[in-house]
Formats: C-alpha cells, sequence, structure tokens
C-alpha cells in the first residue's frame, strides 16, 4: 500500500512539474499595459555595474521602459544565446562581437538599424566615435549594430626583469621587429630571459634547456586572427587576412609574410626564450606573468585593469615597429537587437542610449573599457591612471596612418579560427612546417566560402 | 493497471528519449543552424561526416581514450574488488575507494588541472626535484588522451570495483572452501572460480562503461578544449563544437546518430563475445 502510494505520487509530481514547465513558458510572455521590461545580455561581469547604472539612468529618463541585465560567462553566452534564439525567446539587445556577428545576419536573427536611424537622423553623432568603429557594423547598407567599445593589443613588462636585463625601460616603447632576426624586439626578449645559473639569453653560455625566468611568453590559442600576437606581427611585415575585410571570401593564411612571422615566433622556442608549446601552463599568459616565469607579454587593453593591485611592478609599451609600421589589431563591440523581439520601439531607444556619450561616459569612467565614444575613451585612460596604469600606449597606434587595423570579420568565423589555430598550433609544436601548414589550412578557409 | 504504473516512466521515456532521438534523426537530414529553420537536404550531411578527416581523427581520439580508460579502469577495478572480497571487508575502505566518483567531474578535471600544470603544477614540481624535465601533461599531443583516460580511472575505479564487489558477493562461498580443500592458490581462485563467475556482471560493467567511456565531453571541456590541435578533440567534444560553436546542428546532429549506430554494433559484439546472458551459478 505504501509503495502504491509513493508511486502515485511521484506520477503526480511528474504531470505536475511538466505543466509547470509549459506554464513558465506563456507566463514570460505577457507584460502589463504600457510599461515594457526589456532583455539586455552581456557577458564581462566587470562591466555589469557600469551597464546597470546605465539601466538605472535609462528608466529614470524613460519610465515606461525597464531594463533587466543578465550576465553569463563568455564560455556559455554564445551557446545560451543561441539556444534562446532557437527557443525563438533571445533578449531583446544583446552585446554582439565582431566574429560572431556574421552568422546572425546571415540567419536574420539581428534588425537592421538604419531605418530607425532615417527616421531620427539626429539619434548618433558618428563623429563622436573612434574612427573605423561604425562601420564594422555594415553589411551592404545595411548596419546592424552602434559602436560599444574597442580595444587594441600591447606589451606588458616586468620592471624587476628590465632592471636584471639591464635594459632601458624607455628603450622598450620603441622596439622594431622584423622575420629574419627579429630585430631589437628579439635582443630585448634575449636580455629578459634568465636561465636557471642567472645567465641571460644574450650571453654565450646561456643554457637553454634550463631556463628560469622566459623572456617573451607567446599566445598559441589565438583563432584565425592573431589578435593577441601573430595577427599584430604579421600585418606590420605586410600581410592582410583577405581580398576586403569585413565580409571577405579569398583568404591570405598562405602569404609568405604570415608564413615568416610564424616562423620566427616559433623560433623563441628553439633558443629558449619562450616556453616550448609542449610544456607550457594551461594558465593563461597572465597569470604566468604575474607568477615571475615570464617576463614579457602581449595583451589586450581589455586586461590592464588585471594588473592594477600590481601597477608598478609592470610597465606597458607598444608592439615593436616592423617593416611595414606599427600595427595593432582593433576589436569592437555593438549593441545587436533580436529580430524577433517584441519591443523594437523601445529596445532602438535603448541602443540609441547604450551609444550615446552619457551612457559611454558613464562605462569609461571605470576605466575597465575603451567606449567608442572617444571623450569617453579618454575618461578611461584617465581613470586607469589614478590606479597607476598606463594606458596611453593603447591609444597611441589610432595616431599614426593605418596604426589598426580591423580583425577579420566574415561568415563562418568559427570553423576558420579552428582551422587556422590548429596549423598555427602544429607549427609550434614542431610537427608541421609552418608553409606547408599554412597553405593547407588557407585552402581548407577558403573552401567554405565555394 | 500495469499500464497506469509505468505511465511516469513511459512518459518520462517519451519525452526526454524518444521525441529527442526522433528530433535528431530528422536533423540530420537538414541543413540547420540553429538560428534558422531546418532545411531538407537528405543525405548529404551523412556523405560529408565520412569523407571528414576531422570526424575520423576524433574517433580514433575517442577509441585511444576509451581503451585506455576502460581498459586500466577495469584491471584496476577488478583487483580491488578481489582484495575487498578476500582480504578485507572493511566499510571505511570501501566507502574512501568512492570518494573520487562522489566529486563532481568538473571539480575533478579542474583539481588535476592545477596539480598536473607544466608550470605551477605540483606534481611537475615534484618530477623537476628529481632531476628530470617538466611533462605538459595537458599540452604534450601524445600525453593529452593517457593524462585524461587516466583521470577518469582515478574518478570511476571506486564505483566500478563496488560493482564487481557486489557481483564477487554472489558468487556462492562453497565454491571457495571447495577450492581452498583442492589446495587452490588466491591467484588459481581468482582465475578459476571469481572471474568465471563473475563474467555477467564482468559484461554488463564493461558494456555500461564503455558506453559511458564514449560520452567522455566534460573532463576535456574543462582541460585541453580538444587541443593541443586536434588531440583530445573526442567525438562529443567535436559534435559539441559543430553544434553550437560552428552552429551546424545538421551536421552534429548526423554524428551523433552514427555514434549511436557504432555503439550498438559494439554492445551486441561484446554481449555476445561475453554471453552476458549465461550465468555459471545455477
Amino acid at each position: 500500500m505504501k509503495r502504491n502510494t509513493a508511486l502515485r505520487l511521484a506520477g503526480i509530481t511528474t504531470a505536475g512539474i511538466v505543466l509547470a514547465m509549459t506554464a513558465g513558458c506563456s507566463a514570460a510572455g505577457g507584460d502589463d499595459g504600457g510599461a515594457v521590461t526589456l532583455d539586455y545580455w552581456l557577458w564581462d561581469d566587470a562591466q555589469l555595474p557600469a551597464y546597470q547604472q546605465c539601466a538605472d539612468e535609462f528608466t529614470e529618463a524613460n519610465p515606461d521602459i525597464q531594463v533587466e541585465i543578465t550576465q553569463y560567462g563568455w564560455g556559455e553566452y554564445w551557446t545560451n544565446l543561441a539556444t534562446q534564439i532557437a527557443a525563438g525567446s533571445a533578449p531583446d539587445v544583446w552585446v554582439n562581437q565582431a566574429s560572431y556577428y556574421p552568422q546572425f545576419v546571415a540567419d536574420k536573427q539581428i534588425e537592421d538599424l538604419q531605418p530607425f536611424l532615417d527616421e531620427d537622423d539626429s539619434a548618433v553623432d558618428f563623429d563622436a566615435y573612434v574612427p573605423g568603429l561604425s562601420d564594422i557594423w555594415v553589411v551592404d547598407g545595411a548596419r546592424y549594430g552602434l559602436p560599444k567599445d574597442w580595444d587594441t593589443i600591447g606589451l606588458v613588462v616586468n620592471k624587476q626583469a628590465i632592471a636584471d636585463a639591464g635594459l632601458d625601460e624607455a628603450s622598450l616603447q620603441d622596439l622594431t621587429w622584423n622575420p629574419d632576426d627579429g630585430g631589437t624586439f628579439e635582443e630585448a626578449i634575449a636580455k629578459l630571459t634568465v636561465d636557471q645559473a642567472g645567465r641571460h639569453g644574450d650571453d654565450p653560455a646561456f643554457d637553454k634547456d634550463n631556463v628560469a625566468v622566459y623572456g617573451f611568453l607567446p599566445e598559441w590559442a589565438d583563432g584565425s586572427a592573431g589578435q593577441n600576437l601573430w595577427g599584430n606581427l604579421a600585418q606590420s611585415n605586410g600581410f592582410t587576412y583577405s581580398d576586403v575585410n569585413p565580409f571577405g571570401t579569398e583568404f591570405n593564411f598562405d602569404s609568405p609574410e604570415l608564413v615568416e612571422t610564424i616562423d620566427w615566433i616559433s623560433s623563441l622556442q628553439a633558443k629558449g626564450y619562450a616556453p616550448p608549446f609542449d610544456q607550457q601552463s594551461t594558465l593563461s599568459r597572465l597569470e604566468v606573468l604575474q607568477s615571475g616565469a615570464g617576463a614579457m607579454t602581449s595583451m589586450g587593453s581589455f586586461n590592464q585593469l588585471m594588473f592594477k593591485d600590481v601597477a608598478a611592478d609592470y610597465v606597458f609599451a607598444a608592439l615593436p615597429t616592423g617593416p611595414e609600421g606599427r600595427k595593432s589589431a582593433i576589436n569592437g563591440l555593438s549593441d545587436a537587437m533580436y529580430a524577433g523581439g517584441e519591443h523594437k520601439d523601445q529596445a532602438w531607444e535603448w541602443i540609441k542610449y547604450l551609444a550615446s556619450g552619457d551612457c559611454q561616459s558613464v562605462v569609461g569612467e571605470t576605466g575597465v573599457i575603451f567606449p567608442a565614444d572617444t571623450a569617453a575613451s579618454e575618461a578611461s585612460v584617465a581613470a586607469r591612471a589614478e590606479l597607476g596604469l598606463d594606458a596611453s600606449v593603447f591609444l597611441s597606434y589610432s595616431e599614426e596612418e593605418d596604426g589598426t587595423f580591423l580583425i577579420p570579420i566574415s561568415y563562418n568565423g568559427a570553423e576558420m579560427n579552428q582551422i587556422v589555430q590548429d596549423a598555427i598550433q602544429s607549427v609550434a609544436l614542431g610537427t608541421a612546417e609552418a608553409e606547408a601548414a599554412l597553405t593547407d589550412a588557407n585552402a581548407k578557409v577558403n573552401a567554405l566560402f565555394e | 493497471m500495469a499500464l497506469f504504473f509505468i505511465a511516469p516512466v513511459l512518459i518520462g521515456f517519451g519525452i526526454f528519449y524518444l521525441y529527442p532521438a526522433i528530433r535528431g534523426f530528422w536533423w540530420s537530414l537538414t541543413d540547420y543552424s540553429l538560428l534558422a529553420e531546418p532545411e531538407f537536404i537528405g543525405l548529404e550531411n551523412y556523405a560529408n561526416v565520412l569523407q571528414d578527416p576531422e570526424f575520423w581523427n576524433s574517433m580514433a581520439v575517442t577509441f585511444a581514450y576509451v581503451l585506455i580508460n576502460v581498459g586500466s579502469q577495469t584491471i584496476i577495478a577488478l583487483v580491488l574488488a578481489a582484495l575487498m572480497h578476500r582480504l578485507t571487508r572493511s566499510v571505511v575502505l570501501r566507502t574512501t575507494l568512492l570518494l573520487p566518483w562522489l566529486v563532481p567531474n568538473v571539480t575533478v578535471a579542474l583539481i588535476w588541472l592545477w596539480l598536473l600544470d607544466t608550470n605551477l603544477g605540483f606534481i611537475n614540481k615534484v618530477i623537476e626535484s628529481m632531476g628530470l624535465d617538466a611533462v605538459g601533461f595537458f599540452t604534450n599531443p601524445s600525453f593529452t588522451i593517457p593524462t585524461i583516460s587516466l583521470i577518469n580511472t582515478w574518478a570511476y575505479v571506486g564505483y566500478t570495483a563496488l560493482l564487481f564487489y557486489a557481483g564477487m558477493l554472489q558468487i556462492p562461498q562453497d565454491t571457495y572452501e571447495a577450492a581452498a580443500i583442492d589446495g587452490a592458490g588466491e591467484f588459481r581462485t581468482f582465475f578459476r572460480i571469481t572471474l568465471p563467475l563473475l563474467r555477467p556482471i564482468l559484461a554488463l560493467v564493461l558494456v555500461v562503461s564503455l558506453i559511458g567511456s564514449f560520452q567522455i565531453f566534460d573532463t576535456i571541456a574543462v582541460t585541453t578544449k580538444g587541443g593541443p590541435v586536434n588531440a583530445s578533440r573526442v567525438i562529443y567534444y567535436y559534435i559539441y563544437q559543430q553544434a553550437f560553436t560552428y552552429f551546424d546542428m545538421g551536421y552534429a546532429a548526423t554524428m551523433a546518430i552514427l555514434l549511436v549506430l557504432i555503439l550498438g554494433v559494439l554492445t551486441f559484439i561484446q554481449l555476445r563475445l561475453l554471453r552476458a546472458s549465461e550465468s555459471q551459478i545455477a
């Protein structure tokens, strides 16, 4: 008897759960009267407080529109978004990234903002933005986002290691590089490398098999852009990703300029200046740098606040000047509007506010990222300066002509990332020659567009 | 009445297994990006998958993983179970063996990721203090799959041992007494009595752990994400990548269907070889 009751209970509970699940779906759709709640998604928890403040101020100005912010870590963000889109219940507005947005455009999941702009032509002051950022989001006359923030790449070096190597901090600001002998960049890396007997990398007696501090920590998991390292060096060596960017369809990953660059970075391992690929840490380069096992690495401006507690121990420098000049990748974010959303007019108001100087200066004052708005970017630099972090190097590229280049934005971006990254890692591992691996990868990439 | 009692299970099976399986099969015949509506393309996905070197690589990687994982796990578990059965029946010991199994998989992966890290990991510090070179357990392609296999062996061996132990308890005690009277030593007893009489349990455990082992995903996702290059890109991880990174749900569904077929065949062969349905315990 007792068992029967238990089973029946189980049956009823199951039915209850199923009912509750279906009920939950229909309840979410309803809203009462004039007030509208917009769903807004972002991935960076460090930016959450600033955007919450934006949302509060926005609701103050527009009492009929509430904004509910949801934050997921980068790892889950895109999968969750895809699942929500498949279920037809994606957020009204979400933070979009340059290499992900073409897929949403191809599947018609994000709204063209140009019609809203045409109706409301004083809504956005495009001149206020850092040059080049707004065009990232334009495809064939349609505009799939307004610029939100941007980032560039620089070098970070341990001050103690500089002193030990007898280097001059100022000289690191003006390094040169070429794929043949590595220029003054390689000289600095050699000096920063120390073996277990305390000999530096430029000492003829240097023992490359027993290195205590590596002069440079390269990033090998860097997709098809090499945003954190190889892309910058290759571009400064005359490499371009594709026929056109954004939305290239013919790629140049087999070009000699890239092959030389990858060979050079890879050669740092053989010289003992960089950790061998198969023995590098599974932790991030910045963690290894802060542990003291490395002296220098490249990093994005978005990571600079990781150094806020040890600001006095590190110096930030611009990337080295290559044969074709000094070049840094520039990447941008935008806010996208869900094409299946129910409250597009309200979503437009929110997107407009997010892209405005008002909201961007709130975000800029936290120093976490560089907002697209030029004045807000300067506020961000000032905020970092108060923490003892010199962010001017990240801004220095835009002063030079062609000092920045856009990371590749195209359809099939995710597959491309894996194909090119696999090829470059196989070179780093020593299982393939750069030329053969990259020629093969380039053929695979181009085949995606046939 | 009988139907009423099995209804909860049947409903659960229908909603959570049968329906998704049918839907998965349908998707395998479509071009489906997850973001737009599926589009019927017939058997195109199947043709593409069979020609995809990455698919075959991931199958090879998975087989290597399964071989090391199930092989080491079964042997160690058998030894542990025999020791528990013949040497000590301490409950504390049995519970201790089960502890790693109680730790969530992601935690297990993270703990080992830190312990085995090349630069900062404890184990590599020990190796280096013995004058040897640090080993890139997760970064050297020849070590990744063995490392991940053995981590999961560590996590599951206690559980498997407990299943074997339960099976051994079913073996009539008098067979052991008879063997002892006939003067058989422990080794002989194990190979001539324990192992043959354990066969149905052995078959079941092998089939279950083989299927479970094929589903390796979480440890990979936490530690290597399929790398270096594609040295640990197991089939589940590749399916996940196709579905949620490349937004090619149709292609992912096709690989999942092929995996079902492969597992079905493997299970059938195993059960046949081990004559699982016959037992010598009368």
